[in-house]
């Protein structure tokens, strides 16, 4: 208790007790980030099946196969029509907003906790790494269930609209057709779904964690929700 | 010469509101000495949470300059200020504000986490800082699992973890019963006495008087008058039955 020397800087935690750390929030509040990771979920599930159904509609086209029940949908010829870009648009921003959304709150209900860790001597970047690391673990988790679940359902439309045949045509890779748009085949998309809403869920944490973060901690611990 | 552990000079605080400046204090000067038990008194609102605030690094005052240990905090870093908070001083909250996801060892160890001791070592002292506040029994219970009265003494283990030289406590009474909160006011004496800890103690609970060494009165954000045990003990004999 040297109490009259000068005051120390504060050192960095190394990377494993913030793993412990974050981990153990997420076993605890099990509940609650089941909560924020379903909300993930749904979004990314839905843009998922919407854009899979697409690349399956497309590839059916392709193959010169119709669906059964679209027959008297206008198309842009071959390719994808207006209807399906405006429904993959909102999908995409349903998703986007969904996330940021439960994210935000997950983040602002623990606004009392941020202040509390900094008044035990917690750096601002050592609460933002926390969250980074938290809505990191969800984002993906939560993105890869539901562009599993999205292709699923696509899947099951699919086979509804052009029966086994949907199996032949499976656009599971990229492909190019000589005169039809690019495909980015099934994968892509559940690829690109995990990240996107890695990504989203990250920022969506980060950015209200850091803003916390840099508050006096006597401003956050008022925070009531 | 004493030996001053806490200096205020013309603190002011002010909180903005849309057009409006509410000026919570009002130019507060005060000296606390080392090992002293001082208690903040006033009613609600006067300006006690702010200046317990000011005083413990968790929020800056709008003019004026806090020493600790002849430190200017406004001249620290982030770093040191994190530093600060971390071995200088332990907070008490009148809402225990414990961690909901750390069992009440996990709470004690946190600080200790920041501080960089290794995990034996920090795991050790947790269990003899909470067996000390008489929770041997409860160590990895979490918050919710236990009583108001034991919630707060996880924190009193957590504000001693780092061996602080000052416990800042802000109505650490308020949410207990006549009993418990009489308990723990014992417990925080008992620290004061035996490790001369620098007690500051936010309170308007009258069984506070007799165990601080002077009372420092706050009114609409001024210091109005500062009284020592010897002026309280005539008037505790007055509130004896409460
Ligand atoms: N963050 C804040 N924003 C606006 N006003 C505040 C804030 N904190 C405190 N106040 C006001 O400052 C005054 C003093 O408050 P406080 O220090 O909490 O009093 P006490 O702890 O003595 O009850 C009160 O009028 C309160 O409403
Ligand atoms: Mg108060």
């Amino acid at each position: 208790m040297n109490q009259r020397a000068p005051i120390e800087e504060q050192i960095d935690l190394p990377f494993v007790e913030s793993l412990r750390i974050s981990f153990q929030s997420l076993k605890i509040r099990f509940g609650r980030s089941i909560i924020t990771t379903a909300g993930i979920t749904l979004g990314i599930a839905f843009l998922v099946s919407v854009w899979t159904n697409n690349e399956i509609g497309i590839a059916l086209q392709e193959s010169g196969r119709q669906s059964t029940i679209n027959t008297f949908e206008e198309t842009t010829e071959k390719g994808i029509s207006t209807k399906d870009i405006w429904l993959i648009v909102m999908s995409l921003i349903v998703c986007v907003v969904g996330i940021a959304n439960s994210m935000l709150m997950a983040v602002t209900e623990r606004f009392r906790e941020i202040g509390t860790m900094k008044c035990l001597g917690a750096l601002d970047g050592f609460v933002v790494r926390l969250f980074l690391l938290e809505s990191g673990f969800q984002g993906f988790s939560g993105a890869l269930i539901g562009a599993l679940l999205g292709t699923l359902g696509a899947v099951l439309l699919g086979l509804k609209d052009y029966g086994l045949d949907l199996f032949f045509y499976f656009p599971l890779l990229p492909s190019r057709p000589e005169d039809g748009p690019m495909q980015l085949g099934v994968i892509v998309v559940i690829l690109l779904g995990c990240v996107l809403g890695m990504i989203l869920a990250v920022i969506g944490s980060s950015f209200p964690a850091w803003r916390a973060a840099k508050l006096p901690p006597a401003e956050a611990m008022r925070t009531e929700v | 010469m004493p030996d001053i552990v806490v200096k205020t000079e013309d603190v002011v605080k002010e909180y903005r509101m849309g057009s409006n400046v509410l000026r919570a204090l009002d130019g507060i000067n005060i000296e606390i000495e080392r090992g002293e038990y001082i208690s903040l008194m006033g009613p609600s609102g006067s300006g006690k949470s702010t200046l317990f605030n000011m005083i413990g690094a968790l929020d800056q005052p709008t003019e004026g300059q806090v020493y600790i240990d002849s430190q200017n905090m406004s001249h620290l870093s982030q770093r040191q200020i994190a530093a600060f908070r971390c071995h200088r001083v332990g907070y008490i909250f009148q809402s225990y504000n414990l961690l909901p996801v750390r069992s009440a060892h996990g709470n004690v160890t946190l600080p200790m986490i920041f501080a960089g001791i290794p995990e034996k070592q920090r795991n050790e002292k947790a269990e003899e800082l909470l067996a000390r506040v008489g929770l041997g029994d409860r160590m990895y219970h979490l918050p919710d699992e236990l009583s108001g009265g034991q919630r707060q003494r996880v924190a009193i283990a957590r504000a001693l973890a780092n061996d602080p030289s000052i416990i800042l406590a802000d109505e650490p009474t308020a949410n207990l019963d006549t009993i418990t909160g009489r308990e723990i006011i014992d417990l925080i004496k008992q620290l004061n006495n035996e490790q001369g800890v620098t007690v500051i103690s936010a309170t308007h609970d009258l069984k506070m008087l007799d165990v601080s060494d002077r009372i420092v009165d706050i009114r609409d954000g001024l210091v109005e008058r500062i009284r020592n045990r010897d002026e309280i003990e005539i008037e505790v004999g007055e509130v004896g039955g409460e």
